[in-house]
């Protein structure tokens, strides 16, 4: 027996109605393309290994695991991905749940729907093109505008992070108020404070904003310019105080890949968080190959909660982790 | 007192923040794709009153405030310290001038009010959101005036000045709400 009092789903059914549609749309617009739909595993032997992205894991029992396999949820289908663009697959596109512990509030939960796209021979500026293309499709909005993150830091902070140091970050942090930051914090840390405080609230707000050319330290995935090496060929995209997408034109080196994922592994030491496995297959994927591309992460729930001007993501999803 | 984690973090937990017990009013979990995940809080001091915005780092601890509200009814003014009774164990606590602040105008005997401890100190008195007072003095009204047309001011026995209808004289008790320091009516006889 139960004493829960029956819920209404989070978001409405009539909600959920134009939800169905805004996919079928999604899925629409790559089928024009030519963009392939794929699928790839949720439950994988490696999530990322970024320290600030926590995975949840579990563990098989069965056959040729009598002791137990720890799998994890993927926090992001990227490796998967890119092993079958190593097979040849072309252009391809997922729509998937994504995985991640430690966040839930009001513009997080911790599954959430993604799409990820990978075109091969697309530079970055080529997906932030077709990118803009998608979200004018879906919510009827004009062109993003573009700035790179230096311009963006140097217009609503007066500093330039491609040539700060950490302590000239701290300067400016401390005179916004955040004095207890300044001093344990590395630069990127207090990069990230900065820009979602101080320049987030003042892009994309009557149109979209792609940022791109992150500093060179905040790379992740995505190589480094070869035209300047302070930065990396990544660039997201905000619109209405909401980051929507995260793309790469991709590393495709395996050694500078394998190194990242050394240097993530050491941060999460420092940190005091459990190291993570590293994904070998896709390591032995990008030794195979990998063509030159570019790849973008869309959150769709956010790009949903703009078409119904929501507040909050649970108000787009059936059942929110407050309600499931 | 207990430490706090930011997962712990919700509207109207008691924290510790440079030396002084808060309340936080709202939190919100941020946390940008590629970095360190953040507790954004709007909190406000507890003695101060002062309301800002603090960010925390998400995973971060902060020591808890031990605050209690505690409904006791007002008895008297002795000059330096405001008396309150439990109206149920009859235990008396005082608080001084600097928790009662501006809110002394609003002090009616018997009235329940909230009490604020802080490790058992009385830091904030918030008197119910309406009480009634009697007019000492206000300028005698004209005929036949109706409400609505910006009124005169009155004073009250606690000295509390406020704005009132023209039809109302020297001597009648009013009902004001103590947030917005208005009028609302006549009190009922």
């Amino acid at each position: 027996m139960s004493n829960r009092q029956y819920s209404a789903p989070d978001a409405s059914v009539a909600t959920l109605a134009k939800r169905a549609f805004f996919l079928s749309e999604i899925r629409a617009f790559f089928a024009r393309q030519g963009v392939m739909e794929v699928e790839t595993p949720l439950l994988c032997s490696a999530a990322g290994t970024d320290p600030h992205l926590q995975p949840f894991s579990t563990t098989f029992i069965g056959p040729d695991a009598a002791q137990g396999r720890t799998l994890y949820l993927q926090t992001s289908p990227e490796y998967a991905m890119k092993r079958l663009l190593v097979a040849g697959s072309g252009p391809i596109y997922q729509i998937c749940k994504a995985f991640r512990n430690e966040e839930a509030g009001r513009v997080h939960n911790p599954e959430f729907t993604m799409l990820e796209w990978y075109r091969p021979g697309f530079d970055h500026f080529q997906l932030m093109d077709e990118l803009d293309e998608l979200v004018q499709t879906l919510l009827a909005v004009s062109s993003a505008e573009r700035m790179t993150y230096q311009q963006a830091f140097v217009s609503y902070l007066s500093v330039d992070p491609l040539v700060a140091t950490q302590s000239d970050l701290a300067n400016v942090a401390s005179k916004l108020g955040f004095d207890d930051w300044v001093h344990d914090e590395d630069a990127d840390t207090l990069m990230h404070l900065l820009f979602s405080h101080h320049v987030e609230p003042n892009i994309g707000q009557t149109r979209p904003c792609f940022i791109y050319d992150f500093p060179a330290s905040q790379a992740a995935l995505a190589r480094i310019s070869a035209n300047d090496p302070r930065v990396c060929e990544r660039f997201e995209l905000y619109f209405k105080g909401l980051e929507l997408a995260n793309g790469f034109h991709e590393l495709s080196n395996a050694d500078e890949q394998l190194r990242r994922f050394e240097q993530d592994n050491h941060k999460r030491r420092q940190a005091g968080k459990p190291e993570l496995p590293i994904d070998e297959y896709f390591i032995a994927a990008l030794r195979r190959g990998l063509s030159d591309c570019s790849g973008v992460a869309v959150g769709v729930d956010r790009l949903f909660m703009l078409q119904e001007n929501a507040q909050q993501i649970r108000d787009v999803l059936a059942f929110s982790y407050y309600s499931c | 007192m207990a430490n706090f984690s930011t997962n712990e973090f919700k509207a109207g937990l008691k924290i510790m923040l440079d030396g002084e017990p808060c309340n936080i009013l709202e939190n919100e979990y941020v946390k940008p794709g590629k970095g360190q995940a953040f507790n954004r809080v709007k909190i406000r001091k507890l003695i101060s009153g002062k309301v800002l915005e603090k960010t925390f780092r998400s995973g971060e601890s902060v020591e808890g405030a031990d605050v209690l509200d505690t409904e006791l009814a007002y008895l008297y003014n002795d000059g330096e310290f405001y008396h309150f009774m439990n109206n149920e164990t009859f235990e008396q606590i005082a608080a001084d001038a600097k928790a009662v602040g501006e809110n002394a105008k609003w002090l009616v005997e018997n009235d329940v009010c909230t009490i604020t401890l802080w490790n058992g100190n009385p830091i904030v008195v918030t008197p119910p959101n309406f009480v009634e007072l009697e007019i000492t003095e206000t300028d005698p009204g004209l005929k036949g005036d109706t409400a609505g047309t910006g009124g005169k001011p009155a004073t009250l026995t606690t000295g509390a000045v406020v704005r009132v209808p023209l039809f109302v004289q020297t001597g009648e008790v009013v009902k004001v709400d103590t947030r917005s320091g208005e009028y609302v009516s006549r009190a009922q006889k």
